[in-house]
């Protein structure tokens, strides 16, 4: 039987850490659905607990998403129009039990290909902050999650936050949407986030596309963003949003859906979102 | 590492010494006895397990229970106060909302969530609350219906002589939504040792099993090890000869989930040990995987004694359908393919067993109770009366619990350790092992006259039965008597075959082949009403079989054939889905929104094909004035517990109200056969009016009055009056029988069939039911998804028993059906756990209007038949047609994924590019 350790503070988080290799564990909701039927037996860190880790921070220049917030905080805590899609994702991981649960920490260091949070935090502009009791260290979530199930986390560190740039124009929206073959607890066949600005004249001074569950780790589309930049957001975008746009993903052909499918669904995903950001 | 740890559990301390990071539902279950909290996954996809935390609903099964240390637990013992269950219970209650239970307390916790934030909750925001709760019984309408209801009050109440008819509330519903009730892990000793089964990661494998002595002599915690060297006769199946599936492997697996050993010890060991820890030698072979292969010249052969991995072939034969088929007007063909489909109830397999001098004692979820006694009678070499099974609460069967899981493990293990075993399927065993809906290749050519009339019918439908026989026989049987549909059709040929592969035993599940049939019969329909330019019900009501004609096995129906008035009650819905869908298509034609209507029909046999399946049913009246209800059947939530007393109440004059009853322990009651094949209402319920005029009989008889004489019981006084004439019995005073019964009546029915002969004909059933269904769908053309709006179901049950349990059982039918149409594939290896094998939420059901047709059936108990089955019958037949009629495209292949309905639509819109 492993030892469980439940620190309260970030000097116990550190201590914890130092103590030897264990698992870290927050919500449980990835946790657990990998070791059924089996005895639990490791070292574990509990991070839950841990006080400053939860909750939506404003700053002058970024919010701060403590890694142990959980998908329901974020839906219930009063945020700008920019986390739209954030919540709009936050909605759609699990059901209500694996929303009042699960962190958003927690489903990046988890890593899944189809994880809800990443195209959307992608979008956003992420970074995450990494501490190992000594160093705190900030990374693009590009940089940190480096492919399925794999992260740049290092044993004895732990992720400690969300770190989101304002910005910079007053006009920011974002969207999210997620096909799944159900309506509810469901493991997404592609999901699409984007983020536009608008400048004073009403064009796109920023946009930002993420896809998920298409490739490996949920991807930008620069090619398009750029595309976008500098037009004004109107369905006549959609007409740049063809097939060749969505080349570089490279989903996977499965019980679930074909490669050709997720390619093609993710390009209708993508449309639907720009027509949605126009009506909203 | 464990400690004290301190929990509030619905306003009561607790200090429980576990470690912290053991689950919460266990240590809720295991330490401190609240079973109430089920556990269906152990991985979050099912919810069965929600309890509240600080008032947030979580999945116990997720949740460490140090971090619910200091917080306040509420869990479905916690719902009632003093006894009375609260109002959101009472609406549960009142609306069937609960039909095995399995996933009521969790259901009811979701809820309970939610209306502790929002008083008056939308539809919407219901849904929402409890998506995360699978059903598999209900079709989630009834809860629905329940959690928007919960203010309002009241129950019906059936007095004497009125129960049948009436929609009385389950009367084992109290125990369902309370946690009382008990499930096959919810009684479980303290001290029992667990065995734990060593299952095949291979499809097709040499196996050779070594000596265990030194393991069971290393390993603290392990007092055992069975092989196939501890089972005296080592081979079950459904049938009375070839019981091929071995309880443990030889020297061959024939499927990933093949059981190979089995481990019994203390609960961590038997879990930590893996397949590489012993000593198991396996050597994988090539396997066959799908029908083609099966059939190939080379390939592996599953059994010795079928050449061509072929179990069986049968063909029926009605009229000349050479003769007709060239000079019929219109002909329909097509092939059809159908997948793997998982039960998927929420309840895993689970039992414990103790052996009692030389009895063994088996407390199991199972279907069918005396089946499993003389089954494991048969592989213990002892006599049947040596083996008890006594039922527990079944959290849902649909098929999958019919043949023996746990049960022979369970057996061999209590008489060899002398000591009380148990063992609990995890989800992904429970997947892996357990039997699964046949895969179809099904190829058809259906011929009608210019009036659309069925001229012939002509089928051949190849199943594969996995590695092992299971229900493959009776699959094969039902195919060639439905396969031509619920018509008249003069000229029939069908021939059905079953293959056996390296793939999970195909079994009994809900319609026994009969639902892959029926999509390529429906769609045959629809092909001819194209091709006929006639209208796709009034084709279907053109054809519908009646009272008088003639069925494909050359059986003239006598009655209750009322498949016409089920069309006939449709048609209005019909034609105002129709006008609607069209006016919704024209306002959004630039949208790729296309809504369409589709039609299913069908029928099915009631009871067992052409096979003799009794049922036996005793009622007895106590000293104490109780009736007691000796009632062999099983409830799986299908509400014979409550059906078969409204039966016996009014046959005997007494109100249902004082009925109790014993289910299904075999020492306790009589055979009352399996509840499978939609069998239990008609059969068992029959054995239950004769039971309760019998019982009528003995009493009358013993006061010397006459038949019109009417009874009322008041405690341990039966009063009988007739027309004034007033006598009592004191009940206290009479002699009581070994069972404490003073009155005893008993009632014996065995449906009349007959054997078929080489052409198949002859009367397989002594009655049918018949359903058609229409489906209104969307179909999203760019992304290939379908949502199903509304179902609208009309069911010829003979005589609704209890209207809200018939409507509960085709809701639950049709979420099944809509699975089957739209997501379920069964992949081993792939899809074994609730995550990856995706059934129906909350979110995905539609609307559902159910139209009850009683057209009696003679034989029945108050006209009754069966409903079991037919309610997922004609659901997938009716959404293709209804995705037909939106989009063009013709459905040939279940599950129609989303991926695969848009690779049709893009064939489609290339197609009229070129033309």
């Amino acid at each position: 039987m492993g030892e469980y350790r439940q620190p309260h503070t970030l000097e116990e988080l550190q201590t914890a850490l130092k103590a030897g290799t264990a698992q870290i564990l927050a919500g449980g909701t990835d946790f657990y659905p990998a070791r059924v039927g089996q005895p639990l037996t490791q070292n574990v860190i509990d991070i839950t607990r841990v006080s400053g880790l939860r909750g939506v921070t404003e700053y002058p220049d970024h919010w701060r998403i403590g890694a142990t917030t959980t998908w329901t905080d974020i839906i219930r805590e009063s945020l700008p129009p920019i986390f739209d899609g954030l919540k709009l994702a936050a909605r759609e991981v699990g059901g209500c039990q694996v929303q009042n649960a699960g962190t958003i920490g927690g489903n990046l260091c988890n890593a899944s290909p189809a994880a809800d949070g990443v195209p959307v935090l992608l979008s956003l502009e992420a970074e995450v902050e990494i501490s190992n009791g000594e160093n705190v260290q900030r990374l693009k979530l590009e940089e940190f999650i480096l492919g399925n199930r794999r992260t740049a986390l290092q044993e004895g560190s732990v992720l400690t936050a969300i770190l989101i740039p304002k910005p910079a124009e007053e006009d920011a929206r974002s969207m999210f949407l997620k096909l799944g073959a159900r309506k509810y607890l469901v493991i997404s066949l592609v999901m699409v986030a984007m983020v536009v600005e608008m400048d004073a004249s009403g064009k796109i001074s920023t946009c930002r596309i993420a896809v998920g569950a298409c490739s490996e780790v949920a991807m930008r589309l620069t090619s398009l963003e750029a595309e976008l930049t500098g037009h004004k957001l109107t369905l006549s975008l959609l007409d740049n949003v063809t097939e060749d746009k969505v080349k570089l993903l490279s989903p996977l052909d499965d019980v679930r859906a074909s490669r050709e499918y997720r390619l093609d669904a993710a390009v209708t995903l993508i449309r639907r979102t720009i027509e949605r950001l126009v009506t909203a | 590492m464990t400690g004290s740890i301190k929990l509030t559990i619905n306003d009561i301390s607790h200090d429980v010494d576990v470690s912290p990071i053991d689950r919460l539902s266990d240590v809720l279950r295991d330490e401190i006895g609240l079973t109430g909290t089920k556990v269906g996954c152990n991985a979050g996809d099912c919810g069965a397990c929600t309890v509240l935390l600080d008032g947030d609903q979580v999945c116990a099964c997720m949740t460490p229970v140090a971090q619910a240390q200091g917080r306040d637990i509420r869990t479905v013992e916690g719902l009632a106060e003093s006894d009375m269950m609260n109002s959101l219970q009472e609406s549960f209650l009142r609306h069937g909302a609960a039909q095995c239970g399995i996933c009521s307390p969790g259901m009811l916790m979701a809820a309970t969530s939610l209306l502790s934030r929002k008083g008056h909750p939308t539809r919407e925001e219901v849904e929402d609350a409890i998506g995360g709760v699978l059903c598999r019984c209900t079709g989630y309408q009834k809860i629905v219906e329940a959690v928007l209801d919960v203010d309002r009050v009241g129950n019906v109440i059936a007095n004497p002589g009125q129960a049948v008819g009436a929609r009385i509330a389950k009367l084992d519903g109290r125990e369902k939504l309370t946690g009382d009730e008990r499930y096959g892990a919810d009684s479980i000793p303290a001290d029992a040792l667990w065995v734990r089964i060593v299952r095949s990661p291979l499809p097709a494998s040499e196996v050779e099993i070594g000596s265990f002595d030194e393991l069971i002599a290393q390993t603290n915690g392990l007092d055992g090890v069975l092989t196939y060297r501890d089972v005296p006769f080592n081979g079950f199946g459904i049938y009375p000869v070839g019981k091929d599936q071995p309880v443990l492997a030889v020297d061959r697996v024939r499927y990933r989930g093949d059981a190979i050993v089995a481990l019994v010890g203390h609960k961590e060991t038997v879990r930590s040990l893996n397949l590489n820890d012993l000593p198991i030698t396996l050597t994988e072979e090539s396997g066959v995987s799908g029908i083609s292969e099966a059939r190939q010249k080379g390939a592996l052969q599953l059994h010795d004694d079928n050449p061509g991995n072929l179990l069986t072939e049968g063909t029926l034969r009605k009229g000349d359908v050479g003769n007709v088929r060239e000079d019929t007007d219109a002909i329909a063909q097509g092939s059809f393919e159908t997948c793997f489909v998982e039960h998927a109830y929420i309840e895993p397999e689970a039992g414990w067993a103790k052996r009692v001098g030389d009895r063994v004692e088996i407390h199991v979820t199972t279907q069918a109770a005396t089946m499993d006694k003389i089954e494991v009678a048969n592989i213990l070499q002892l006599e049947e009366d040596k083996v008890r099974i006594a039922p527990t609460a079944c959290g849902g069967g649909f098929g999958g619990k019919l043949d023996v899981s746990v049960q022979p493990v369970l057996a061999i293990a209590a008489m060899k350790f002398d000591a009380p075993v148990a063992c609990v399927y995890e989800r992904p065993e429970s997947m892996m092992a357990s039997t699964k809906r046949h895969p179809s290749e099904i190829t058809c050519r259906f011929g009608a006259d210019k009036e659309g009339q069925l001229t012939f019918a002509e089928m051949t439908a190849a199943f594969d039965t996995g590695a092992y026989t299971s229900w493959g026989l009776t699959v094969a049987d039902r195919v060639p008597v439905h396969g031509s549909g619920p018509y008249f059709v003069p000229n029939v040929e069908i021939t059905s075959r079953g293959y056996f592969t390296n793939s999970p035993p195909s079994g009994a599940f809900r319609g026994f082949g009969v639902p892959q049939a029926a999509i390529a019969h429906e769609t045959m329909m629809d092909d001819l009403a194209v091709d006929l330019d006639m209208d796709r019900l009034e084709i279907r009501l053109k054809n519908a079989i009646a009272a008088g004609q003639e069925t494909a096995t050359g059986q003239v129906l006598k009655a209750s054939a009322g498949l016409g008035q089920c069309l006939e009650a449709l048609k209005p819905h019909w034609q105002h889905l129709q006008s609607e869908t069209r006016a919704f298509n024209k306002l959004h034609q630039d949208s790729p929104r296309r809504r369409g209507v589709g039609i299913g029909a069908m029928w099915y046999g009631i009871g067992n094909t052409a096979l003799s399946n009794p049922s036996t049913i005793e009622v007895g009246i106590g000293q104490d004035g109780k009736i007691l209800l000796f009632n062999g059947a099983v409830d799986i939530g299908q509400g014979t517990n409550t059906i078969l007393p409204q039966i016996c109440a009014d046959a005997l004059g007494l109100p249902v109200g004082d009925f109790t009853y014993i289910m299904g322990d075999t020492d306790l009651t009589k055979d009352a056969g399996k509840s499978s094949a939609s069998r239990q209402t008609f059969v068992s319920g029959k054995a239950s009016e004769l039971a309760g005029i019998d019982l009528r009989q003995q009493i009358l008889r013993h006061a010397n009055a006459g038949e019109a004489a009417s009874l009322e019981l008041s405690g341990d006084r039966l009063r009988i009056d007739e027309g004034g004439l007033v006598r009592e019995i004191d009940l206290s005073t009479l002699e009581a029988d070994v069972d404490g019964m003073v009155f005893r009546g008993s009632g014996y029915f065995d449906p009349p069939t007959t054997t078929l002969d080489k052409n198949m004909q002859g009367v397989p059933y002594a009655t049918y039911g018949f359903a058609a269904q229409i489906a209104e769908v969307e179909v999203d053309l760019d992304l290939g998804t379908t949502k199903v709006l509304r179902i609208k179901a009309a069911h010829d049950v003979g005589r609704a028993i209890n209207p809200q349990q018939v409507e509960g059982q085709i809701q639950g039918g049709i979420a099944q059906g809509l699975g089957l149409a739209l997501m379920e594939e069964y992949v081993p290896g792939v899809t074994e756990n609730l995550h990856d094998y995706l059934i129906p939420t909350v979110g995905d059901m539609p609307d559902m209007e159910i139209l009850i047709i009683e057209d009696a059936e003679p034989l029945g108990p108050f006209g009754a038949k069966g409903v079991g089955e037919p309610g997922l019958v004609p659901t997938a037949p009716a959404i293709f047609s209804a995705i037909r009629d939106a989009t063009g495209v013709r459905i040939t292949r279940a599950p129609v994924l989303p991926h695969l309905l848009r690779a049709e639509l893009k064939k489609q819109e290339a197609a009229n590019e070129c033309g």
